[in-house]
């Protein structure tokens, strides 16, 4: 059970004189559980990878396998797909369309022609996961602030219960708490029922503390793929490539050039603070 | 498949027709449009078709270019040419279960077909060497004596120009939009009729809203800009007719007088 995408090339204007590689030669692997964060700065073609994920874009050349088996093979039920790999755009709120939350989460599961009570309980289970307050699951999703907009559209596709959840870019434009609230419950989904997820996202600051591994993506091409830690361990290259790594990181590599031996591993700000407080208590002793 | 039409699109190259001022070409346009109809003969057509032939040929647009913008209403022309073909009354050549078809009516047909088709490259040349907005502006500045009975002339070639600019941002949305609700196993494709436009219910709530809301921003991102209407707005490239403009008003006159001239010579007439 696991996805696994084999050298694939994504070609705009393939036909002419200069055709453009939106992917570059892209191989990967997508184990069950697995919280990933795709990074990558603007055009280096993250959400063109994310769309062939759930064979939404086609790749030019090259295959995708899901469960071991082809995608692009011929009578392979993309729709089916589509619900098991499930793909929240970037402002998924501009999507929504009914009259209340509750009907607009249902669309999901309907497709999937199944009993209204299942896909009712589909719904109303997707909107406490995403942690969607109560009361206003039958007000119009157009009165709605951002973050709860945001969190219904996330339900939409939770709703259909995929396998694997990939969202890109879900926490642009909110507020640092809404960002905060909105990816634990994202992490929850990875813990509690064991989901892949697939986190695009441009800042290494919002993924560091939730990702098991990063990927970083570079004009169509895979830059580096590895855990937090190493990747971090990157960080001047990551800068020729506009990204940078979290702030904590730069910190402990500035302490440790000074000469204080911290390690340099840490990143998130509570690991940094541990750390420094290791070597400072060692150093009073 | 949208993107493939190019009636209405513009072709970027360099050439005296890109040069021309927006104004002459307008005017041209409804020009040519209105000597179609001033005769019926062969050297009516004869005439309009080295005309355009001169003026594609001036363009440098392909011809080929022109004519893939052309294949969308190859159909309506076909209905035309066929309705033509077969209700014209008049002496019959064959006939076949309850239709007849008769010697006016393959004329009525052949020229219909003919001037439909020199109706459509005339204006796609028009579209294919000006951009939207020199197309506006030399509207703008064309119509402007309009505004003695009250045409706001200005507003509604900023409308046009806005309209013509959001075009390609609405394709886009609608393409992101269909991806979307097409990831949370929406159906486009299969079912009748009744079922497909209830399917496009979900693309089509978000789009307008999306519409409206960019229209909202437009406005308010206008308004800080302190715009007021056209009263007292300067341009930054004013429109001024050059001498190749002038030459181009006369061969206009030149050929719109031999086209009427062709309308009334009676010698070939055949209807």
């Amino acid at each position: 059970m696991s996805m696994i995408v084999d050298h694939i090339n994504y070609i705009y204007a393939r036909d002419t004189e200069n055709p453009v590689y939106a992917l570059k030669d892209i191989c990967l692997t997508i184990p069950d559980g697995q919280f990933i964060g795709v990074i990558g700065h603007t055009g280096s073609g993250k959400s063109t990878l994310m769309q062939h994920l759930n064979g939404l874009l086609k790749a030019s050349t090259g295959s995708i396998y899901f469960n071991g088996e082809d995608i692009y093979d011929k009578g392979y039920d993309l729709k089916k797909l589509r619900t098991r790999v499930g793909l929240v755009f970037q402002y998924p709120e501009h999507q929504l369309f009914a009259e209340t939350v509750f009907a607009d989460v249902c669309y999901g599961p309907k497709n999937l022609k199944l009993e209204k009570q299942e896909v009712e309980l589909r719904a109303y289970d997707a909107l406490r996961k995403v942690g969607f307050p109560e009361e206003l699951f039958f007000t119009s999703p157009f009165d709605l602030s951002g973050g709860q907009k945001r969190r219904a559209a996330i339900a939409g596709v939770l709703a259909m219960r995929p396998e694997i959840l990939i969202l890109d870019e879900p926490t642009a434009g909110l507020d640092p708490k809404g960002r905060d609230e909105i990816l634990d419950q994202i992490k929850k989904l990875q813990t509690k029922e064991n989901m892949t997820i697939i986190l695009v996202s441009h800042s290494m600051e919002d993924v560091a503390e939730y990702v098991d591994r990063i990927v970083v993506m570079n004009d169509g091409e895979v830059f580096l793929d590895n855990t937090p830690k190493e990747v971090f361990g990157h960080y001047k290259e990551l800068e020729k490539i506009g990204l940078a790594a979290p702030q904590v990181t730069y910190i402990m590599n500035g302490l440790y050039e000074r000469g204080i031996p911290v390690s340099t591993e840490a990143t998130t700000i509570s690991e940094a603070a541990d750390e420094i407080m290791r070597v400072f208590n060692k150093s009073n002793n | 498949m949208l993107r493939e039409i190019t009636l209405g699109q513009y072709y970027q190259t360099e050439s005296v027709i890109h040069r021309l001022d927006p104004r002459v070409k307008l005017l041209g346009t409804i020009l040519f449009f209105i000597s179609l109809f001033c005769f019926k003969n062969p050297i009516g057509y004869a005439i309009a078709r080295a005309f355009l032939a001169a003026v594609i040929i001036l363009s440098h647009v392909p011809f080929t270019y022109m004519i893939k913008g052309m294949r969308g209403i190859v159909i309506l022309m076909l209905i035309t040419v066929l309705i033509n073909l077969f209700v014209t009354q008049g002496d019959v050549v064959v006939s076949f279960w309850k239709l007849h078809i008769t010697k006016q009516g393959i004329i009525m047909a052949a020229q219909l077909a003919l001037r439909i088709s020199m109706l459509i490259i005339g204006s796609s040349i028009m579209t294919l060497t000006t951009t939207p907005n020199h197309l506006t502006d030399g509207m703008e500045k064309g119509l402007r004596f309009l505004k003695a009975i009250k045409v706001p002339v200005h507003e509604i070639a900023m409308m046009m120009s806005i309209a013509l600019r959001f075009i390609p941002i609405l394709l886009e949305e609608t393409d992101k939009i269909m991806k979307a609700q097409l990831a949370r196993g929406a159906d486009l494709e299969s079912g009748n009729l009744f079922k497909r436009v209830k399917a496009m219910v979900p693309i089509l709530v978000p789009l307008f809203i999306s519409a409206f809301r960019r229209a909202n921003e437009l406005a308010t991102a206008m308004e800080a800009r302190c715009y007021h209407g056209g009263e007292g707005r300067t341009k930054m490239k004013p429109l001024k007719y050059a001498s190749r403009d002038i030459v181009a008003y006369i061969i206009m006159l030149v050929y719109m007088g031999g086209s009427i001239f062709a309308g009334r010579l009676n010698i070939f007439r055949f209807m």
